[in-house]
């Protein structure tokens, strides 16, 4: 793959991430178990939804033509959409959306300490300036972790139901698709063998502070890098997309 | 003694100063402001939900963005109202009761669908646009806490305000297709916007007593007419018709003369029956009771941590 087509995809893998779980927490706005979560949620949905944003603007420069990043984000069908199914999982409630968060922001925190030293300047500009805010996803879903694990007798079981749901997840996370493995060789993208034992450790550690456990279960679902999505991504899309198919070509 | 207090209490608000939370009210004038601004703050939590609506079908990256900024900032309006209120003497937990339990009104403007993405306009643009036109005098309101988080929300509300006609002006310069849905939007979203004033004059009972108070500078209908003037060169500019057959600007008064608001539609909706007063409600309901696993338990995990380090200072101490 040529070195242009390789980061035009491998923005895509970073992109598409931020963006679903972005329009996920977007889905919570107005419904927040208290106003100041909400509006919480709401600021990591618009930091996920901008770092998308800085890589589909870089992602439809790449493509060249017409391209810009709404034709890039609105116009590609479930297979073309890289991101993992950790990511496109429903909200379900407060304690899967926090514990879906929370798995994420610590793939997302090591993620983005090693990009910012990516031999592409590109993405280790919007590594460095996404770092900042992802430190707070990470501080704040991990508090939420802690809180709920070690709170009430209900919490803990709604909590522990979450990461036993949610588990089987986490590993494709770092199952390198085809892009990413050669965006690696290339130089520009980091080794994800490297993260794996970075996030499980933090990701032990917080369980612990938070009396969780890690399901004894360790099978682990795979697809969504390469476009076999689950059932919810079809929806996810169809919302998403929907004015923009509905109207092609329309200015808003 | 009470008519001395009460005589110095006016004559603080005749000099314009500010009352502040420890100074002496009126149980009337504490419990005119408590339900006035309670309810302002209920009007931004449930206004939260038609706009909400189209977080995940914006139509473009920008617009999402911008969506979720501003829902956001009706939250972060609610707070400020919750704690303006709550200086009061009812927290805010006993609001949300009276909203909940349905003994709390909020703004009934949000007991309309958002139907299209227009509607992201035409809220923005009117029903943003006619919150300006009674909030903006009530930075001058004579509750400190209440003028002062109002100075806040209006900033704030002015840009949106900006926003939601930048929406309309695009759609209005798009597809025959976009037009007719901002065309839409105005038809459905013009009425209830002029019934955002409240009643007539002469048939709003409160009002004379919130004018002295100077909680209220203008009347209903003065804030109506001042909106129709404002609007109608908007709407010239859009290219859309606004839904009044009545309009026509008049000379002698150098206003413009609108038609008949239709107030039985007006105290249905008010009493209950508009097309989303239980949805709405439930959604907040729902919200609440959702949530309440989530508040109890970081309630209990504060109360653990605290007990846990008093144990550890305890033990240091020893």
């Amino acid at each position: 793959m040529a070195e242009k087509d390789l980061l035009y995809n491998y923005s895509l893998h970073l992109a598409d991430n931020s963006m679903i779980l972005g329009q996920r927490c977007g889905e919570w706005c107005g419904h927040g178990p208290v106003l100041e979560q909400d509006i919480a949620l709401t600021n990591i949905a618009l930091d996920l939804i901008g770092e998308a944003r800085s890589l589909y603007q870089l992602a439809a420069e790449l493509k060249g033509g017409n391209a810009n990043e709404d034709t890039v984000a609105f116009l590609r069908d479930v297979m073309a959409y890289k991101n993992v199914l950790l990511v496109e999982q429903p909200n379900y409630d407060w304690a899967y959306t926090i514990v879906r968060q929370f798995f994420y922001d610590v793939f997302h925190f090591y993620l983005h300490s090693e990009l910012i030293n990516s031999t592409e300047p590109r993405l280790s500009n919007i590594a460095a300036k996404s770092l900042k805010e992802v430190t707070y996803h990470l501080k704040w879903s991990s508090e939420w972790m802690i809180r709920l694990g070690d709170g009430t007798d209900i919490s803990r079981e709604k909590m522990q139901d979450a990461v036993n749901g949610l588990w089987e997840y986490t590993g494709e996370l770092f199952m390198p698709s085809a892009i990413e493995q050669q965006a690696f060789e290339a130089g520009f993208a980091p080794d994800l063998n490297i993260l794996k034992p970075l996030w499980q450790e933090k990701v032990e550690d917080i369980l612990a502070e938070s009396t969780l456990f890690i399901p004894e279960n360790n099978y682990q679902q795979k697809g969504g890098k390469t476009g076999v999505h689950s059932e919810h991504m079809g929806y996810i899309l169809a919302d998403m997309q929907y004015l923009q198919r509905a109207y092609p070509g329309a200015n808003w | 003694m009470e008519i001395n207090l009460e005589e110095a209490f006016q004559k603080r608000i005749d000099d314009e100063i500010k009352i502040e939370p420890r100074d002496w009210m009126p149980e009337k004038y504490r419990k005119t402001l408590l339900r006035q601004i309670s309810q302002h703050a209920h009007s931004e939590i449930v206004g939260m939900l038609p706009e909400g609506n189209w977080i995940t079908r914006a139509p473009n990256l920008r617009r999402k963005v911008a969506l979720l900024a501003k829902v956001q900032d009706e939250a972060g309006h609610g707070l400020y109202l919750y704690s303006a209120a709550e200086t009061l003497g009812m927290s805010r937990d006993e609001m949300l009761n009276e909203l909940h339990t349905g003994k709390a009104k909020y703004s009934s403007i949000f007991n309309y669908p958002t139907l299209t993405w227009a509607d992201m306009g035409a809220i923005g643009w009117l029903v943003d646009g006619a919150a300006i036109m009674n909030q903006v005098p009530l930075c001058r309101a004579s509750y400190g806490p209440y003028a002062r988080a109002m100075v806040r929300v209006c900033k704030e509300e002015s840009f949106h305000q900006r926003q939601g006609y930048e929406i309309m002006l695009t759609l209005c310069q798009g597809t025959p297709e976009q037009k007719a849905m901002a065309q839409d939007a105005l038809n459905r979203w013009w009425w209830p916007s002029m019934m955002m004033f409240g009643p007539n004059d002469d048939n709003s009972p409160n009002s004379a007593q919130s004018t002295k108070w100077k909680i209220k500078r203008f009347s209903n209908d003065e804030l109506r007419q001042k909106f129709v003037d404002v609007s109608v060169p908007q709407a010239e500019i859009l290219g859309i018709t606004i839904p009044d057959p009545d309009l026509k600007w008049n000379e002698a008064r150098g206003h413009y003369d609108f038609g008949v608001i239709n107030w039985d539609e007006f105290n249905q909706v008010v009493a209950g029956n508009g097309p989303c007063n239980k949805q709405r409600l439930k959604a907040r309901v729902d919200a609440w009771e959702k949530g309440a696993w989530v508040r109890e338990a970081a309630v209990a995990y504060a109360e653990k941590r605290e007990k846990r380090n008093s144990n550890k200072e305890n033990s240091n101490a020893a």
